[in-house]
């Protein structure tokens, strides 16, 4: 691994300030610029989360009062017809557009055969079903699936490593325990699992996040046990012992620090395939509660239409195949990068 | 080999109880529900009573339980609330659906994907190289729910050569089974190919090839004769533990095309709480999970001659 900071010590001297946590964490960013595949998969993943952002801003200037419609149309607003991409929104006058008269927000016509009327804006990506505009669904979209889909994974996490490094350290009974259950939960379909369990206690972001950490863990927690059992054996963790350390210590500061690398890349494929589940579960009707956007719901509510109208269902399912995309090419530009030294 | 079998069946034997059990105990969260499921949300209350009465749903816990694995040890898997029939009966045609559908689908797979992991793998670094594992990665990444209605956009709506759903009302259809088998060869032909180049990518490092090729023999026959045989071993174990995979990877795949096979099945069953019906498709999961890991571990031990011969 090329350190800007190693290159000090070239003289014979050792470095003699450790470099700061965060210039480190800069430094392995750099590092991934080496990957073009990295960096698309980076790109992606930032698009999304700037949408998300813009998103979150854009509701806040509405709900504050300094936007009346915002950049975008708030997701339930606009109830024009069916309307294909790039058709204009015009509104006769009298009318309101999310419960504000259309002569407040919009500009008026003053040409042509919509002469008197206001136009509102364009829909880029067309309308649904429902007459609302699809880009602004995608765009309100990306807020849910990029702040549910971490919160599991990382819910899955903090469940899944203390029963790896539990069993892998202590092995004997433990370790016979955890790997049992892990193989109860794993030999069933695990959509089987989402699906009654969310059908019994309903539909919410919590549940689904419970779901998710429920099904997600066991895995999380043999890669962990691994990863441990190899560790456990080093000259480090022995020292720690003859030290006396707590067991507590051993596990989370001297072996799982030194477990982050597989771990920081399965980290990554495991946040594009939260993803997919959360859509799945939108898919089959059992996903957030519907006037939100949510990606999977999207698709789900106009695959009947696809026939007469393509684009409400081929824009949700371009947006989460891109999202799933960016981090699962962002997991390939790591691992290549974490095999190269 | 003997206590091999002997560990893998009592630990399937476990699994399979924890499993129901689990199952079970999930059920018990709202078990009037069974009811509003059977009769209607329009059924009185008191109707609702005596039809858990009369099928023995007020009975503790462990009594249901105790009743439904005695029966289930003498090969009755109990009877289907949601198709009023035998649960065998609505699940050995749908058993058969699902495996023609994943019959087809390693049909192409498995091929497919060894040749290209392969390719891919024999000059790690190529430009071949990087365009499959791109590829690779990009078609792993659509999910099945949005593969599906973009096929079927080009293919049925656009193009008009495939039929959009598969349900198979005017008996059995190859042309029904293309789009099905297509959306999930997209989605799982990535993992193997990757699996597959890791394993020749990994061979193509070791001595034994490289004495091979500093011999001087043709670079055809290193691939062939050398190569192959042991960067096969690993996706060998890959492709089994993908059929456990397929079995709920279908789920989504069979709802979309109305494919009457058995993920469809285990999502109806669920979400009408079948309590019986749930249980015997859950116990052929854990099944197939189990069985498929044992041929995965025989398989490894038989192929790999350093295993075999110690």
């Amino acid at each position: 691994m090329t350190d800007a900071t190693a290159n000090q010590g070239a003289g014979g001297r050792a470095p003699r300030v450790t470099p700061s946590r965060l210039s480190r964490v800069v430094a392995g960013i750099a590092l991934l610029r080496e990957s073009t595949v990295g960096m698309v998969g980076v790109g992606l993943v930032l698009l999304w989360i700037t949408m998300a952002l813009l998103a979150t801003l854009n509701s806040l200037l509405v709900e504050a009062g300094v936007l009346q419609l915002g950049f975008v149309f708030p997701p339930n607003a606009t109830l024009a017809p069916l309307m294909p991409p790039m058709s204009d929104f015009v509104v006769r006058a009298g009318a309101t557009v999310n419960e504000l008269p259309v002569e407040q927000i919009c500009s008026e016509i003053t040409s042509g055969e919509n002469q008197g009327s206001y136009s509102c804006g364009t829909f880029w990506l067309g309308t649904d079903h429902l007459g609302r505009d699809i880009w602004s669904r995608i765009f309100y979209g990306s807020q849910t699936v990029l702040t549910w889909a971490p919160i599991a994974t990382f819910c899955a996490y903090a469940v899944g490593i203390p029963m790896g490094l539990a069993a892998g350290y202590r092995g004997g009974w433990v370790d016979d325990f955890l790997s049992f259950v892990a193989n109860v939960i794993l030999s069933f379909p695990v959509l089987v699992l989402f699906v009654l369990f969310i059908t019994l206690v309903g539909a919410s972001a919590i549940n689904i996040v419970v779901a998710i950490t429920f099904a997600s863990a066991p895995g999380i927690m043999r890669i962990v046990r691994g990863l441990t059992l190899d560790l456990r054996t080093r000259e480090y963790v022995f020292a720690a012992q003859t030290r006396g350390e707590p067991t507590w210590w051993i596990l989370f500061v001297e072996i799982l620090p030194n477990a982050r690398g597989p771990l920081i890349v399965d980290s990554m494929l495991r946040l594009g395939y939260v993803i997919i589940t959360i859509g799945v579960l939108g898919f089959l009707g059992l996903g957030l509660p519907p006037p939100d956007p949510d990606w999977g719901g999207m698709i789900n509510e106009t695959r009947q239409m696809a026939m007469s109208f393509p684009w409400m269902v081929i824009f949700p399912c371009l947006a989460i195949s891109s999202l799933v995309l960016g981090f699962n090419l962002l997991a390939d530009g790591l691992r290549e990068i974490s095999l190269r030294d | 080999m003997l206590i091999f079998i002997t560990r893998r069946v009592a630990s399937m034997v476990l699994t399979m109880i924890a499993v129901s059990m689990l199952l079970f105990a999930a059920l018990e969260v709202n078990i009037e529900n069974v009811a509003v499921k059977v009769l209607g949300p329009y059924s009185s209350l008191e109707q609702r009573e005596i039809w858990l009465e009369r099928n023995g749903y007020f009975d503790p816990i462990y009594v249901r339980y105790a009743r439904w694995l005695g029966d289930f040890a003498v090969g009755d898997f109990g009877e289907s609330i949601r198709f009023k029939t035998e649960v065998s009966e609505v699940m050995v045609p749908r058993l058969i659906n699902t495996a023609i559908l994943a019959l087809c689908v390693f049909a192409v797979v498995i091929p497919v994907a060894l040749v290209l992991g392969v390719l891919s793998g024999m000059r790690e670094g190529s430009k071949l190289d990087r365009s499959i594992s791109v590829t690779s990665i990009v078609t792993t990444s659509v999910p099945e729910f949005a593969s599906a209605p973009l096929l079927s956009v080009v293919f049925v709506f656009w193009l008009g050569l495939l039929p959009g759903t598969s349900g198979m009302a005017a008996g059995f259809d190859p042309i029904q089974l293309i789009l099905p088998a297509a959306v999930l060869i997209i989605y799982d032909f990535g993992y193997v190919t990757r699996m597959t180049r890791a394993s020749m990518a990994e061979v193509m490092t070791t001595n034994y090839i490289r004495t091979a090729v500093l011999k001087g023999l043709p670079y055809r026959r290193v691939i062939v004769r050398h190569a192959l045989r042991n960067a096969l071993i690993a996706p060998f174990t890959v492709i089994m533990l993908q059929v456990n995979w397929l079995l709920s990877g279908v789920i989504v795949v069979e709802y979309f095309f109305a494919y009457k096979g058995f993920g469809a099945l285990l999502l109806e069953a669920s979400l009408n709480q079948d309590i019986y019906l749930i249980e015997a498709c859950a116990m052929v999961a854990v099944f197939v999970a189990v069985m498929t890991q044992a041929l995965a571990d025989i398989g490894y031990t038989y192929l790999n001659p350093r295993i075999r011969f110690s």
